[in-house]
């Protein structure tokens, strides 16, 4: 408990953080730690470089992807509290939670996390997945398995299926809706303890 | 030979009262009983029936034999549901099931068998010679939830898929606790005393099963994928080999006493992505049809059989002992759901609520797993007859009781029910998106997690395993291209069949050379017409419900499947060996949108080896019985050669004016999409489905 605490106490507003993502201070202290394991020169702040070293986002498809929605756009670094709250999207979802339309979603919730995996796909932020960032997408999940005639057509089938006021891109609530069998929570939640 | 004759004809009436029992029980009698009560009992009380009648006969009722039993009637069941084993739910909740499998169905056994032996010291009870070890053999075979009774009952009432594959999956692995458990008790009752090593090495004994069953079930079914992939000469045997494997797997472990239920489904796990990619479409076809056929035949003789049993077994009843019984197994599994489910949440991503932990405890039904057990216990084991008849009582209760009453509750409480689902490209593509994302997510956090060690094992399959057991090129092909391609292909069935594509072909016709290729030549006009249609067609098109379901009764196939498919697979042969060929065709058939059925409508398509230059265009002409009735009818050129001299059209492609078949060109985006340099080699070509 005691390092616990010493731990939190070198990190500034850590108790706004913890209301605002819903972690525990157990939670907090361990990404902490994470932290500076990949902060490596110590400036308290996180470059692209430093998420490039770990491996397992090198070989993933999207891995780039995934590096650059920590940064906010113009920002260089990400320091902790960016850091947090990022991953709080992640967070399991809590179940009692009272359906308050009024209050702002938690940065957990179903939507919020739909809206992380939209803006993963948006990658120019107009609200819209157009054709050639679906394109983008397929193809480096796809790797140079398929030729660029079977990406197109599976691109025009995806936005055809998904697309229902024709605009030819697929809209938030269009993502949302296609993805409405899937157990979100369950799918897009890790374990933050251990 | 009069025999031999009177034995098998006795086998083949048994089955085809069965199988008429089945058809009438489900369908004519009374259809509306058939939705409220399941057809485990419906079959059950036909073979009370039957047993009762063969009594009044005089005759001796046949009583489950256990050995027909465990040999054949079992091994087609546990198959079937192994093969078809949904493997995504599966290994997210892996730990959960072997949970309730091992400490729920050891927790059962102690507490019923320890319990049963303090009623029986009561000396009002009458069976103060029923000795701890007696009991405890009995709470063995009594507490394991039967995956025949489960699958009878869980069919029809669609739970959502999580608490399906918890109760479904615990059933299967639970075999392993039952067998161990029960030959210990078995053998430590001959014996009469226990030490403590002997617990000790049945703790192993227990590994050293469960284990080596799926051991060995893997290496057969490692060998079955293997052998699949030099099949492509021989493709009528193909299905036989699945089945040889998966059988030898069974009787190979059962011969060792391992866990042959788990032997089985590793085998068919194991078998099923490599086998699937190296068969032909016919072999799964096939082996679909008969895993559903053999395991709904057992199923349905295995309830009969049951009821007949109840009839002509040998009976001792004691009504302390059997109400007892009934009511400690029902306990022992609540507070078993309970209390593990209490651990378990600790350590779970997504919890178990009140409703999710009712149904499992609810669904712990019984069946004949355990009566054959019971049966086989040695006849001079003293309170068999008291065993088997406390064990039927316990089936019967639970089959009839809980599998009644389970669909009324499960509406009554609301609890989640299965979505049916269409596939759907787009869930498939940001599944895997969200599949790649959460991996980088724990590398991110740092965490050895579900996605990483799901990323270890795709990554490995892909390198390594793949390579040597799906023949040709096709291991370089990524999940979602086969997806793709399946669902392009269901939908051209599924346009068949409502009529929009000409599906019985005359002789004359040749569908074979529909070359689709889009062409850089292909003007934006062009697409854009091609995209609007398109996107209108999905609209119209009433997309029958495909649902990955795992019910043995509904069975996702169009008749024509087979007519359309082998045109499909002789379309896809031609085109490949014509990709030698800069050929620039692309294929609009323009149909009558309106119209039900093709009607008069003829498609003149004629093979056609030459190969032509790129800018001569051939043209072909349709003749339409019908004229353009769509106001918004667009047309495409339909390119194809028609004779053998072609007509050059010079310019570029050139529109008729003509209905446009939304469905028409959905197949020819089919064949345009699938266009692919395929595999080299060509006829045989194999399907994923």
């Amino acid at each position: 408990m005691g390092s616990t605490n010493s731990t939190l106490s070198r990190i500034p507003n850590v108790e706004e953080l913890m209301q605002e993502t819903g972690f525990t201070p157990a939670h907090i202290v361990r990404l902490y730690d994470r932290f500076e394991a990949l902060d490596k020169e110590k400036t308290g702040h996180l470059r692209p470089q430093d998420f490039g070293a770990i491996n397992r986002l090198a070989m993933n498809p999207i891995g780039d992807r995934i590096i650059g929605s920590f940064f906010s756009t113009g920002q260089e670094t990400v320091d902790f509290h960016s850091f947090v709250r990022i991953l709080a999207h992640f967070r399991p979802a809590d179940k009692n939670r009272p359906k308050d339309p009024s209050m702002p979603q938690p940065v957990n919730s179903r939507t919020s996390k739909l809206k992380f995996a939209f803006q993963l796909y948006d990658q120019d932020k107009d609200g819209k997945i157009s054709r050639a960032e679906l394109l983008q997408v397929l193809r480096s999940m796809l790797e140079m398995q398929v030729t660029e005639e079977q990406l197109e057509s599976i691109a025009d089938r995806t936005i055809q299926e998904a697309d229902l006021d024709k605009d030819d891109a697929i809209s938030f609530e269009e993502f949302r809706k296609s993805l409405e069998k899937v157990n979100i929570d369950h799918k897009m939640s890790i374990r933050f303890l251990r | 030979m009069a025999n031999y004759c009177s034995s098998s004809s006795m086998v083949d009436l048994w089955l085809t009262t069965a199988a008429a029992a089945r058809q009438h029980v489900c369908f004519h009698l009374i259809p509306r009983l058939s939705g409220v009560v399941p057809e485990s009992c419906l079959l059950i009380v036909v073979g009370l029936l039957v047993g009762g009648l063969i009594k009044v006969i005089g005759e001796e009722p046949p009583v489950l034999d256990s050995q027909l039993f465990f040999l054949c009637l079992l091994p087609p069941i546990i198959l079937d549901a192994g093969y078809f084993l949904p493997i995504r739910p599966f290994t997210e909740n892996v730990g959960t099931i072997l949970v309730f499998a091992v400490i729920g169905t050891l927790w059962n056994a102690f507490f019923v068998g320890g319990l049963l032996y303090a009623l029986c010291q009561i000396e009002s009870v009458g069976l103060t010679s029923v000795d701890l070890l007696a009991c405890l053999l009995f709470g063995s075979i009594v507490s394991a939830v039967d995956p025949v009774a489960v699958l009878a009952v869980f069919e029809k009432i669609h739970i959502n898929e999580l608490v399906h594959i918890l109760v479904f999956g615990e059933s299967l692995l639970n075999d392993a606790v039952t067998v161990v458990l029960y030959n210990l008790f078995e053998e430590f009752s001959k014996v009469g005393t226990v030490t403590v090593l002997d617990v000790f090495l049945g703790v192993v004994c227990f590994f050293v099963v469960s284990l080596g069953g799926v051991l060995v079930g893997a290496i057969y079914g490692i060998l079955a994928a293997f052998t699949s992939r030099f099949t492509s000469h021989t493709r009528v045997i193909e299905p036989l080999f699945v089945f040889l494997y998966s059988y030898m797997a069974y009787l190979s472990s059962e011969m060792f006493h391992l866990s042959g239920i788990m032997a089985l489904i590793a085998c068919g796990v194991v078998m099923r992505p490599y086998v699937e990619a190296n068969i032909s479409h016919k072999s799964y076809t096939t082996i679909k049809y008969f895993l559903k056929m053999w395991s709904s035949v057992s199923e349905t003789l295995i309830f009969i059989f049951l009821g007949v049993s109840t009839v002509a077994g040998p009976h001792a009843w004691n009504w302390t002992f059997v109400i007892v019984t009934v009511i400690l197994c029902l306990v022992s599994r609540v507070l078993g759901v309970i209390g593990l489910t209490f651990i378990i949440n600790k350590f779970r991503i997504v919890r178990l609520t009140k409703k999710d932990q009712f149904i499992v405890a609810y669904g712990g039904l019984r069946g004949a797993i355990a009566f054959s057990l019971g049966y086989l216990l040695s006849s001079n084991h003293q309170k068999r007859n008291l065993f088997l008849t406390a064990i039927i009582t316990v089936i019967f209760f639970t089959v009839f009781v809980q599998g009644m009453t389970i669909r009324p509750l499960v509406e009554l409480l609301a609890v989640k029910r299965k979505k049916e689902s269409k596939p759907s490209i787009n869930q498939e593509i940001h599944t895997e998106f969200l599949d790649h994302l959460l991996t980088g997510v724990e590398g991110v956090r740092g965490h050895y997690g579900h996605y990483h060690w799901k990323e270890k094992v795709n990554r490995f399959n892909k390198i390594y395993v793949k390579r040597w057991l799906i023949a040709g090129e096709n291991f370089m092909e990524p999940e979602l291209i086969a997806f793709y391609r399946k669902m392009e292909l269901k939908q051209a069935i599924m346009l068949v069949e409502s009529g929009q594509l000409p599906s019985a072909l005359p002789s004359t016709v040749s569908m074979q050379n529909i070359q689709a290729r889009a062409t850089p030549r292909l003007s934006k006009k062009r697409e854009e017409e091609i995209r609007r249609i398109l996107r209108s067609n999905l609209q119209n098109n009433k997309q029958r419900m495909c649902s990955f379901s795992y019910s043995r009764h509904t069975l996702f196939d169009a008749d024509e499947e087979d007519n359309v498919s082998q045109v499909h697979l002789r379309k896809m042969e031609r085109r490949v060996s014509m990709m030698k060929g800069r050929m620039s065709h692309y294929l609009t058939v323009p149909a009558d949108r309106e119209s039900p059925r093709p009607g008069v409508r003829r498609v003149r398509f004629e093979s056609n080896n030459q190969v032509f230059s790129a800018d001569s265009v051939p043209t072909a002409h349709f003749e339409q019985p019908s004229t353009p009735r769509t106001p918004d009818a667009v047309s495409l050129e339909e390119e194809v050669p028609k004779r053998r001299n072609l007509k050059a059209d010079g310019g570029g492609p050139r529109g008729t004016v003509s209905d446009s078949n939304q469905g028409e060109l959905n197949y020819q985006r089919l064949a345009r999409c699938l266009s692919d340099p395929g595999p080299n080699k060509v006829e045989n070509y194999p399907f994923m489905s």
